[in-house]
């Protein structure tokens, strides 16, 4: 009972956050959203029996990230949208460019409804946890990360340097030392 | 006896909630004692024996004056920021146990954990709502619609990610060593002595890691000499510049009681939390205050003895020697490990 409502709470939270980050004019709110909705889904994976991977969500996301996110914001200092550009920019209002967005709505709209259907097979294995001793154990964890997935943690590390070394080229100017 | 339980709970919180705001008021009056002291004057002297009611002076002058808020000021988030900062410091020491397990002298049937919460990832859950703590000041910055609020709110940021990674990887040195990430185990496990006198703390095992965190801690807690959001030679007050009242006074009991968390752990993590060879662990919590209270003492004489850095050292030193070395340290914790097998 107490699990049901704290998933609802928790999962309402995670959605209803994660839309107002797009719904709102003002970056700065957008960026605080963003943090309620990451809390949100740090619950949810408490839920799970996985408080390592919830403190990960955290640490990583709301902690680093996230304050990063804020910092060039801040630093930017990113105007309020104005209701004219609004506008413009709506996706079901807006020309050209606008249109592409309201496509990219619709294509997510079928998805997600689509996922919703297929999942409904699923729902009956919800409530069995034959993982969860393997999640929580952080032992468990590394070891699985570091022999059966250590190609793919490997290359996720290469991609993020390279990604790395991409953005302070390109962040470079020419004629800069 | 089914009461028991959730009693114990909300006592344990009703304690703990209270002995952190008197911790901040100890503090208030410790940090201008100590720095009178520091600069040959008596500090406080006339409210009550020897000034020890100035703190209570101060948050009753604070609760008095009017509340601004400054023109154009975000008002949403220039009330939530002081209240972010003061909350996530309360919540953060909720996972920091602080004493061993007790039955009150054969009151209770069952023995009770001193600590609110003894969670299997205490190490993480107080790293986590530490980390949150800073946005509390970064929106206070922010929301504050003034350029000093808003370069405090910024070097807050900046900061706490520079700082950050080597706070986090000399904790993991600990976890390592201590093969769990609980608080009470990690305490536990230092339990014993080497040679019969030296108390097997992990302060022996890490002494650069211990450097590493205490240093990273002073700069997570924005303490001086790396109170750069605050900085009120250049910037007024920093983020809390626009702050009057009880709003202001938030602040700085959000900063007290995060030196204390920040204590707290440490004492822990690399000084064996309540254990002290000669000492019976039911009075384990007086020698876990004592140890607090060192730390808390050596922070406060550190802040009126060191001037502060300049901003770009910080970030320079935090980068390019605080994180490598606490990359090695780690390394090298990690090569013994597997090597004594421990």
């Amino acid at each position: 009972m107490f699990e049901t409502l704290s998933f609802y709470a928790l999962a309402g939270l995670a959605v209803v956050a994660s839309a107002l980050v797009i719904g709102q004019r003002n970056p700065m709110y957008s960026v605080l959203m963003l943090i309620a909705s990451f809390a949100g889904l740090s619950g949810l994976y408490i839920l799970l029996d996985a408080p390592f991977v919830a403190m990960a969500q955290i640490i990583i996301y709301a902690g680093a990230i996230m304050v990063l996110f804020l910092f060039v914001v801040m630093l930017l200092n990113a105007p309020q949208e104005d209701a004219a550009e609004w506008d413009r920019a709506h996706p079901f209002r807006g020309p050209g460019v606008g249109r592409f967005g309201a496509l990219l709505a619709a294509l997510l709209a079928v998805q997600l409804a689509w996922a919703l259907t297929a999942a409904t097979g699923l729902s009956a294995g919800v409530g069995e946890r034959t993982d969860a001793a393997t999640v929580s154990s952080i032992r468990a964890l590394g070891r699985m990360i570091f022999t059966d997935h250590g190609f793919a943690f490997e290359a996720t590390s290469i991609l993020i340097l390279v990604a790395m070394v991409g953005a302070v080229v390109l962040a470079r100017r020419e004629g800069d030392s | 006896m089914e009461w028991v339980r959730p009693a114990v709970i909300v006592g344990m919180i009703f304690i703990v909630f209270n002995a952190l705001i008197i911790a901040s008021a100890i503090l208030v009056y410790a940090e201008r004692k100590i720095m009178g002291f520091l600069q040959q004057r008596y500090g406080p002297y006339l409210v009550g024996p020897h000034g020890m009611m100035q703190p209570f002076a101060d948050i009753l002058k604070l609760l008095f004056k009017e509340e601004l808020m400054p023109k154009g000021a975000d008002k949403w988030l220039f009330t939530l920021a002081p209240v972010l900062a003061v909350v996530t410091a309360f919540v953060a020491f909720s996972a920091v146990p602080f004493g061993a397990e007790t039955t009150l002298f054969g009151l209770l049937d069952e023995p009770i954990k001193l600590g609110v919460a003894d969670v299997n990832v205490g190490v993480l859950v107080v790293f986590a709502v530490t980390s949150m703590g800073v946005y509390g000041i970064v929106l206070a910055g922010w929301a504050s619609n003034s350029k000093y609020s808003l370069f405090g709110g910024l070097r807050a940021s900046a900061q706490m990610i520079s700082y950050e990674l080597a706070y986090a990887t000399s904790l993991a040195a600990v976890i390592l060593l201590a093969g769990s990430m609980s608080l009470r185990e990690v305490v536990d496990s230092q339990s014993g002595t080497w040679l019969g006198f030296i108390p097997q703390w992990y302060v022996f095992l890490q002494p650069v890691g211990f450097v590493i965190y205490v240093i990273a801690g002073v700069a997570e807690t924005n303490r001086a000499p790396f109170d750069f959001p605050e900085a009120e030679q250049e910037l007024v007050a920093g983020y809390n510049t626009e702050y009057s009242s009880v709003r202001f006074a938030l602040f700085p009991q959000a900063e007290y009681i995060n030196m204390v968390t920040m204590s707290a752990v440490a004492t822990d993590l690399y000084l064996g939390g309540w254990h002290l060879p000669g000492i019976p662990v039911w009075l384990g919590w007086l020698v876990f205050l004592g140890k607090i209270s060192v730390i808390l003492v050596a922070y406060i004489w550190a802040r009126w003895t060191l001037p502060r850095y300049r901003y770009d050292q910080l970030m320079y030193f935090g980068w390019k020697w605080l994180f490598p070395a606490s990359v090695l340290n780690l390394l090298a914790t990690a090569a013994a490990v597997l090597y004594f097998n421990v």
